[in-house]
């Protein structure tokens, strides 16, 4: 139980540190440090404490469920190999966040720094310790995200921002191929468990659609472990402040590319296509990394290739998959880690203390910085393979693997000689490091003329480091425990006992050590002058450079064909658009009923009523004559349109449907407000549009009139086909059961509305009130039409004061009406819950009321009398719907769980007493809030237009009165 | 019945419809209006036509579904009426202000070009 809480909090331990740095001052350069530098500590000691279990090989696991129906559970497990990869990345961490304290200028905004480091830590720390392959991609995301933002850093410069850019659109591409092949892994063994793919090997290798899938999963380990063709964003990521070049771009991230190979080596591997892909890939970038690696001028540029080189072998030796090959990508994993992050550092103080990484200006440092120029020689060494130290180990084994058999084809027979050849300029850019800066005359013109060695706790990490490469180097029987509980791990518990050794006698690889190290000597020798003089990379092979291809690609998939694509089927206009969305819905509407549309054998219906039919044949008549109308006769169209909906609301009070019938009665009325108050600033059209008549235009509305009735006409004969048809039992009769138990309401309606369906409401309501602040910001810089800004038509030739009593009689009919109104509000409010009605109905009825004041009185009138603050309503409904979903919360109900009761109230009698109706509450306020603020909106743009009017008849009688004066 | 009432759905839809298609924005709003009856009327017809049978029971007491409208349509159209509402009040208020922004009422934004191909 308690190592399930240490795995748990090793994994979140980061995240919180990321988050208290985050939240540090700018200049917190210490605290920020201090506080991300104990937390990877607290996790070292975590993982201290936990090496007894994992030294017996077992399995430590943490279970939290979270979507055990899609068996996706936070589910982390933690073996040798997992154990070995967190040190890694933790102590290193240490080392880094110790280096950049003091890397980091005074000027640079730490917190963030720490805060995105600790993430990626973070997330780096989630991937190796997955045992879900969907989270294990979740967490593999997010270090591309952490990285991304870690690169761009400083992003006043360009690079940093193209070098971060270029690194997310890689390795998160990879990410999303990879995605895709750990879905269809675990569609083919039949789960997402990490532990049940990696026991399921002969199931995946031998199913059909295990080349898709392996292709997908390589695309996904080769990106990030920056692999040929994938390999350019390295370089390009070293615009990222050095602490994360050496932390990100050599001792983890790119690391976990060969992670993922050497994890699912045991259920992917063991194929010929696993060996070609694999191992030729990894060789072919083995070698090309170390051949640009010793042709590039900057110093941080080398350092990348050869990570480049070297990933690749360790890439190699997990395609060839034996025993011994997977112990050796092991073991120069943690090698490589050592030696490359030093390096990165050394680099990192170079360019510090000298301001520059040009290898061309770079010359003699050895006397400034003597400390330093040892421990850059040893890592080089370390890094070039020389004895005795920790890198020839590790390439001795790889080396050694090289000659044993895998199959014994073309590529299986060529790798001794490709290792030999790659080696040889392994070894000469090592040389040429550490000979141009350290060694040779003095440079001169470097932009810092000063320099010495930095303060001790920088170069503290690197020593640490360099001690860690010649003590392996020295002692290799100190790693065997930790490289064998890893490889069992790996490999499972029959596993050979793994033995590093020094010396294995002169054997073929020692000679192909020696030849190398002698060889490489030889080409730095005599190319040196030539690569210096040379451009930024090998001789004919700079000319074609992947980052200039994707530059190339990106620029034409993200602007050049989407333009080109949008200028050949897009289109701007409206109109176009609508009919294009028009036709597609009857085509998707025709494809899903298509050979189904058939009426049923045994056809339900009821007697056909005269009424009803004569009824829709004014109905019909409404429809049709709007559609005719609407053009030039605007409101002669909006009454008909009003008339259409009328027999609508009578249609659903025929049909059982009594709360239909009386929204639809209420929604009617503020709509045909809402669109006549809409008129005032549509003046009617009065001359006949031009080129109305033209054969083209009667030749476009056939067209349309042609997709209407197929559109009409379809809906009607689906409509029919499926009115016929008898009622299949389905989830309504549920509700009608147990509104009145569960709801305790007896109008099932409302009670889907307010209980069971409740959360829906919630989101109309919100919708109704975005929609109605919506409305009033958009009317607030509201400026009329030229044609409009006058007085209307009907107001024109009265004195004002006749238009105060134009209406008399309506409006004191309307101000008697009020309280009526408001008493029919209520009613339909309180009756709700068991008889038809309910808060929106009220809530119109109310809006209504407020409104017929409006239009009967004039807008000062009654503003005078009545204060409305439409906003206050639509918030405090908003307010008491969420507090009455919350309230369920208190109770251990999920959020929106209504209780209900009915309660005896003197003289009144039994009362429903439910959650449901506060919650019915707030949609009362909420809609009566949102319509009255759309209206009056609305209305209120009548006043600013009068007051525009009344400035111009102003200014022009000013204007008048100064001609006058001149006159 | 049934019949009467397809038919009048295909009337009202197509009306919608061909009014939606049209180029004044005036024009369109009445359209979607009536379109949106049409749909409401069709969703609530997928719970077959009941006459006299309201979705109110008696208090407590075992229920014979099929005594009963069905519910569940009339919710959704329920909700249908308020959002169309909400559509039509935020359609209305672009329209005007694009009316004055742009001085013309074409749902273009702009009048068509008369001269070349007339869409």
């Amino acid at each position: 139980m308690i190592e399930q809480n240490l795995i748990l909090i090793l994994v979140l331990l980061p995240f919180l540190a990321a988050i208290a740095a985050a939240t540090l001052p700018v200049n917190s350069h210490g605290a920020a440090a201090w506080v991300s530098g104990l937390s990877l500590a607290g996790g070292l000691v975590i993982l201290i404490t936990l090496y007894p279990q994992i030294s017996e090989d077992e399995v430590v696991r943490s279970l939290v469920r979270w979507l055990p129906i899609l068996s996706i559970n936070l589910n982390f497990r933690m073996d040798g190999f997992a154990w070995m990869f967190t040190f890694i990345v933790l102590a290193i961490g240490i080392l880094v966040v110790i280096y950049a304290r003091f890397y980091l200028a005074k000027t640079d905004p730490v917190p963030r720094f720490y805060s995105f480091l600790m993430a990626f830590t973070g997330a780096m720390i989630g991937m190796l310790l997955s045992g879900n392959i969907l989270m294990l991609v979740v967490f593999w995301e997010l270090t591309s995200i952490m990285s991304f933002l870690l690169i761009g850093y400083w992003h006043q410069s360009q690079s940093a921002r193209d070098g971060a850019r270029m690194a997310l659109i890689v390795t998160a591409g990879g990410g999303v191929a990879l995605t895709v092949a750990m879905l269809v892994l675990g569609q083919i063994v039949g789960g997402y468990d990490l532990d049940l793919v990696l026991r399921s090997g002969e199931i995946i290798t031998a199913h059909p659609l295990y080349p898709v899938v392996l292709v997908l999963f390589l695309i996904g380990a080769f990106t990030k472990s920056a692999q040929f063709p994938f390999h350019f964003w390295l370089p390009g990521a070293m615009a990222a402040p050095t602490p994360v070049s050496a932390y990100l771009h050599s001792a983890t991230m790119v690391k976990m590319g060969v992670f993922l190979l050497i994890r699912f080596q045991p259920s992917l591997g063991a194929t010929d296509l696993w060996f070609w892909l694999v191992c030729g890939i990894g060789m072919l970038t083995f070698t090309l990394g170390a051949v640009i690696a010793l042709f590039r001028h900057d110093l941080k540029g080398l350092l990348a290739y050869s990570t480049i080189s070297h990933l690749g072998l360790i890439t190699a030796l997990a395609g060839m998959g034996t025993e011994a090959a997977i112990i050796a990508a092991i073991f120069h994993i943690c090698n490589h880690a050592a030696f490359k992050a030093s390096l990165f550092m050394t680099a990192g103080i170079i360019d510090h203390e000298t301001g520059t990484r040009d290898l061309r200006k770079l010359s003699g440092l050895r006397k400034a910085l003597p400390v330093t120029c040892v421990l850059a020689v040893i890592a080089s060494a370390a890094m070039a393979g020389v004895p005795l130290l920790n890198g020839f180990l590790s390439k001795e084994m790889f080396l050694t693997e090289t000659m044993a058999l895998h199959g014994g084809n073309v590529l299986d027979n060529a790798l001794p000689w490709i290792a030999a050849f790659a080696s040889i300029f392994s070894v000469a850019y090592s040389l040429r490091l550490v000979m141009e800066v350290f060694f040779g005359p003095e440079a001169k013109n470097l932009p810092n003329e000063h320099v010495h060695e930095p303060k001790h706790w920088m170069r503290f990490p690197v020593e640490l480091l360099v001690a860690v490469c010649v003590v392996v180097g020295l002692l290799p029987w100190l790693a065997d425990p930790i490289l064998n509980v890893a490889g069992r791990a790996v490999l499972g518990p029959d596993m050979h006992d793994a033995h590093v050794a020094i010396w294995h006698g002169f054997n073929t690889p020692l000679m192909i050590s020696i030849f190398a190290l002698a060889a490489g000597a030889a080409l730095w020798v005599t190319a040196r002058g030539r690569i210096n003089a040379g451009p930024e990379g090998p001789p004919v092979l700079y000319r074609i450079r992947a980052q200039k291809i994707y530059e190339w690609l990106l620029l034409r998939l993200t602007w050049v064909w989407p333009r080109a694509l949008h200028r050949l089927f897009g289109t701007e206009r409206l109109q176009t658009q609508l009919r294009l969305l028009v036709v597609l819905g009857i085509c998707a509407a025709a494809v899903a009923v298509w050979g189904n549309l058939a009426p049923a054998q045994k056809r339900i219906g009821n007697e056909l009523n005269p009424a009803f039919a004569i009824m829709w044949l004014v109905g019909g008549a409404c429809a049709i004559g709007a559609a005719w109308q609407a053009k030039y006769h605007r409101f002669a169209a909006l009454v008909l349109l009003g008339g259409a909906g009328l027999i609508t609301c009578v249609t659903f009070a025929w049909f059982s449907a009594p709360d239909l019938a009386v929204t639809q009665l209420v929604v009617e009325i503020v709509t045909t407000v809402l669109l006549l108050l809409g008129l005032r600033w549509l003046p009617k059209r009065r001359e006949e549009i031009a080129g109305d008549d033209l054969l083209i235009s009667k030749a476009r509305r056939g067209r349309d009139l042609i997709i209407a009735a197929i559109g009409g006409g379809g809906l009607a004969a689906l409509a029919w086909v499926v009115m016929t048809r008898p009622l299949v039992p389905n989830i309504g009769d549920w509700f009608l059961r147990n509104a009145y138990y569960e709801g305790g309401g007896t109008n099932t309606v409302n009670v889907i509305l307010v209980d069971f369906r409740a959360f829906d409401t919630y989101g109309e309501i919100t919708v109704l009130a975005i929609v109605g602040l919506t409305v009033y910001a958009l009317l607030r810089r509201f400026r009329p039409g030229s044609e409009s800004i006058g007085a209307p038509e009907q107001q024109q030739g009265y004195a004002a004061d006749r238009l105060e009593n134009f209406m008399l009689i309506p409006s004191v009919i309307m101000r008697w009406m009020f309280p009526v109104t408001l008493v029919i509000a209520a009613y339909l409010f309180f009756r709700g819950h068991d008889l038809p009605g309910g808060g929106f109905s009220a809530g119109v009825t109310v809006a209504i009321g407020l409104l017929l004041q409006y239009i009967a009185s004039n807008v000062r009138w009654i503003e005078a009398r009545i204060i409305i603050l439409p906003i206050r309503w639509m918030g405090f409904g908003l307010l008491i719907a969420t507090a009455t979903g919350i309230g369920a919360w208190l109770f251990g109900y999920p959020f929106l769980t209504a209780h209900a009761r009915y309660l005896d109230v003197p003289l009144i009698g039994k009362v429903p007493m439910a959650t449901a109706m506060a919650f019915d509450l707030g949609v009362f306020l909420a809609v009566v809030g949102a319509t009255v603020l759309l209206l009056i909106a609305i209305a209120h743009q009548s006043l600013r237009a009068a007051r525009l009017r009344e400035l111009e008849e102003e200014k022009a009688e000013e204007k008048a009165a100064k001609q006058k004066g001149a006159a | 019945m049934e019949i009467v009432l397809s038919a009048a759905i295909g009337v009202f839809a197509a009306s919608g419809i061909w009014l939606l298609l049209r180029p004044r924005t005036f024009q369109v709003i009445i359209g979607l209006c009536l379109l949106s009856y049409a749909v409401n009327i069709f969703i609530f017809s997928m719970g077959r036509l009941t006459i006299g049978k309201p979705a109110i029971m008696p208090k407590g007491g075992w229920i014979n579904a099929a005594e009963y409208a069905d519910p569940l349509p009339q919710a959704l159209v329920l909700t249908a009426i308020v959002i169309s509402f909400a559509t039509t009040a935020l359609f209305l208020v672009v329209m005007i202000a694009s009316k004055g922004l742009t001085g013309t009422d074409h749902v273009d934004g702009r009048e068509p070009d008369r001269s070349g191909e007339t869409k």
